[in-house]
């Protein structure tokens, strides 16, 4: 049979019409602005990071990095990252799922309270914990009876780096699930597909991309958080500093080369995740876009 | 496989949207769920798939009560309006969904999976297109490979909700032949939504007409047009006028003088009188007819459509005339009825 379906398309027209083209000098002025801000305001401390980093040559660089202090700050925060994006990764996929899929009562306030970490400051968030757990605090005295130890230690940075990132892959992920509706899991589940096996096959591909993205986002948030984690970390060297509170105290010791060592992997960490995402979009670009709606 | 429906009412969050619906679906029988948007015709359909549970009533699948049933036990094939096709799978891998997430032995292997994918793809005159994903498909073509998709697992019954509704005219036409033509060979108990009349009346072995929750009539084709049983239906198949009249002494009255229309078995007092505009007789002068003044003629396709003020109230009636009969250009007109139904006013 012959297909009816196809038709023939116009060719496409320039789509940026004279009517709304601006005049050439303002255009090079708006052009000019832009790269002149980004240059000034992102480009330039990124290119003094890495300057100041081997001002006294790869040598120096590496010795520093190489400083057992270093390593161990290097350690903790791989760990506190390799714990906490997990963590919100799960948290973020069943918020996201509850709230787009779901009607419930509260469903405004839940989506207000995820959002609670981007409005709070940092500090804020970290003071809550102290609040909380410490000696003084309201949970501080059945802890200490019970010799579990959460501030100044690991688990209360784990907490406060959780409790900061918590919104990037709930954020990504709800709008792209709402938008997605509830079709394709009704059409899984008619076809005989159980609920985990209709998450699996068909809510989570269609929404892996909005996911990787979200993780990238918490990844770089949970390894350069500083505020939250300074609060309830204690400071103490080779034991709670992660990488963003051991950059600082470097450079209060006037140890600039160790300091700025240390910020330029974070700022690789920034530019790794960068190109990753833009990779992404270019290798799967048309996939990324058809998994966005139809 | 029949289905029946007995006595289902549903609500939405106290809201009802099927007030006490009963229906007999026969085995093998081709349906049509018909009405405004709003009437409860898709609310129905997922009630019999499982996709919604029934607030009182049940549904039956043969002796069997579905109702307590989930959606994966009751073994239908569901064609959504928008497809749902999963656009992260190949058109093979879609069709081929429902045979994958079977369990233990009823699971069968990949090979045979495949073949039957391939078989289902052949009878929707698809293939060839195995390997193309969702997006790479024209509307058309989705709406088949989702037809597919719910026959793979030999569903008991095949439910679509207005299968051809975001498609354009033309494919429209080609499509509902090409599924009566599946139906016809494949011999499944269909049953499926829809808003247009047309689409329902030249598909379907039996139409069930709804609105506002409630079945108004079932029937087929003939039955549903020819002797419709309520204003609704009268109002929403075809083409149709309607005046306010009177009933007295066993005959029809249209204000104070009777139009020829004998109504021994009416009971007397006002009603409403419904007829289609093309099955009329024009009368010369008039006793006992209705007439009326030409406010506006116009020419649809193949007849022409003229408008009449009838009446000291000047009631519109519209009435279809052949193009050429010459009373199209006289200013007055009067006619009969040839077939017509009188729905007292309550």
């Amino acid at each position: 049979m012959a297909d009816p379906e196809i038709k023939s398309y116009e060719p496409l027209h320039e789509s940026r019409s004279a009517a709304v083209t601006e005049s050439r000098p303002v255009r090079i002025t708006l052009t000019t602005v832009t790269l002149v801000f980004l240059g000034v305001f992102l480009l330039l401390p990124l290119i003094i990071v890495f300057k100041e980093a081997f001002a006294k040559g790869v040598g120096a660089y590496f010795q520093s990095l190489g400083d057992a202090d270093t390593r161990s700050a290097i350690r903790l925060t791989l760990l506190v990252a390799a714990i906490s994006v997990p963590l919100n990764l799960v948290f973020g996929l069943s918020a996201a799922w509850a709230i787009a899929k779901f009607e419930f009562k509260g469903k405004a306030f839940l989506t207000t309270l995820i959002d609670l970490p981007f409005s709070v400051s940092p500090v804020i968030s970290g003071l809550v914990y102290v609040l909380l757990f410490g000696a003084q605090g309201l949970l501080g005295e059945w802890l200490k009876a019970h010799g579990i130890q959460i501030l100044f230690a690991v688990p209360g940075i784990v907490l406060a780096t959780v409790f900061v990132t918590f919104p990037f892959v709930a954020r990504e992920l709800i709008p792209l699930m709402q938008e997605q509706g509830n079709g394709d899991e009704e059409a899984a589940l008619s076809l005989g597909a159980n609920g985990w096996q209709a998450f699996w096959y068909v809510t989570l591909p269609n929404v892996k991309w909005g996911l990787l993205y979200g993780v990238l986002l918490c990844n770089a948030r949970a390894m350069g958080e500083f505020g939250a984690v300074s609060v309830v970390s204690g400071h103490i060297r080779g034991l709670t500093n992660t990488m963003p509170l051991h950059v600082e105290i470097l450079y209060n010791e006037y140890n600039a080369v160790g300091a700025f060592a240390v910020a330029s992997l974070l700022a690789g960490l920034a530019l790794v995740t960068l190109v990753l995402k833009t990779l992404l979009e270019l290798r799967y670009g048309a996939e990324i876009a058809a998994t966005r709606g139809h | 496989m029949e289905v029946r429906v007995v006595n289902v009412r549903k609500e939405f969050e106290r809201f009802p949207a099927l007030h006490d619906v009963s229906l007999d679906i026969r085995s093998g029988e081709l349906i049509a769920l018909l009405g405004p948007s709003g009437s409860g015709k898709t609310t129905l359909l997922r009630l019999i798939a499982g996709l919604e549970r029934p607030t009182k009533g049940a549904v039956f699948f043969g002796d069997e009560d579905a109702s307590q049933k989930s959606i994966q036990e009751r073994n239908v094939g569901f064609v959504f309006q928008h497809y749902a096709l999963f656009r992260h799978m190949t058109v093979a891998d879609n069709i081929g969904f429902g045979l994958k997430v079977r369990h233990g032995a009823a699971r069968p292997p990949a090979q045979e999976i495949r073949r039957r994918a391939l078989e289902l793809l052949d009878l929707v005159q698809l293939s060839g297109l195995e390997k193309r994903y969702p997006a790479q498909l024209s509307g058309g073509q989705r709406q088949r490979v989702a037809l597919a998709r719910a026959m793979a697992i030999e569903p008991k019954v095949l439910l679509l909700d207005e299968p051809f509704g975001a498609l354009d005219a033309q494919v429209r036409r080609e499509l509902r032949r090409w599924l009566r033509e599946i139906h016809d060979r494949t011999g499944h108990t269909t049953v499926f939504v829809t808003h247009d009349q047309e689409e329902a009346l030249e598909l379907a072995d039996r139409v069930v007409v709804m609105s506002q929750g409630r079945i108004e009539q079932v029937g087929g084709a003939d039955e549903i047009y020819d002797t419709p049983n309520s204003p609704f239906v009268y109002s929403f198949i075809g083409e149709s006028s309607a005046l306010p009249v009177k009933v007295e002494n066993g005959e029809v009255w249209l204000a104070d003088r009777p139009i020829g229309l004998p109504a021994p078995h009416a009971p007397s007092g006002e009603a409403q009188l419904y007829f289609r505009p093309h099955d009329v007789e024009l009368v010369d002068g008039c006793s006992g007819c209705i007439a009326g003044t030409v406010a506006a003629s116009r020419r649809v396709a193949g007849t022409r459509r003229v408008e009449l003020e009838v009446g000291g109230e000047r009631q519109r009636v519209e009435i279809e005339l052949p193009v050429d009969h010459p009373a199209a250009q006289k200013s007055r007109v009067a006619f009969r009825p040839r077939r017509w139904k009188l729905f007292p006013t309550a």
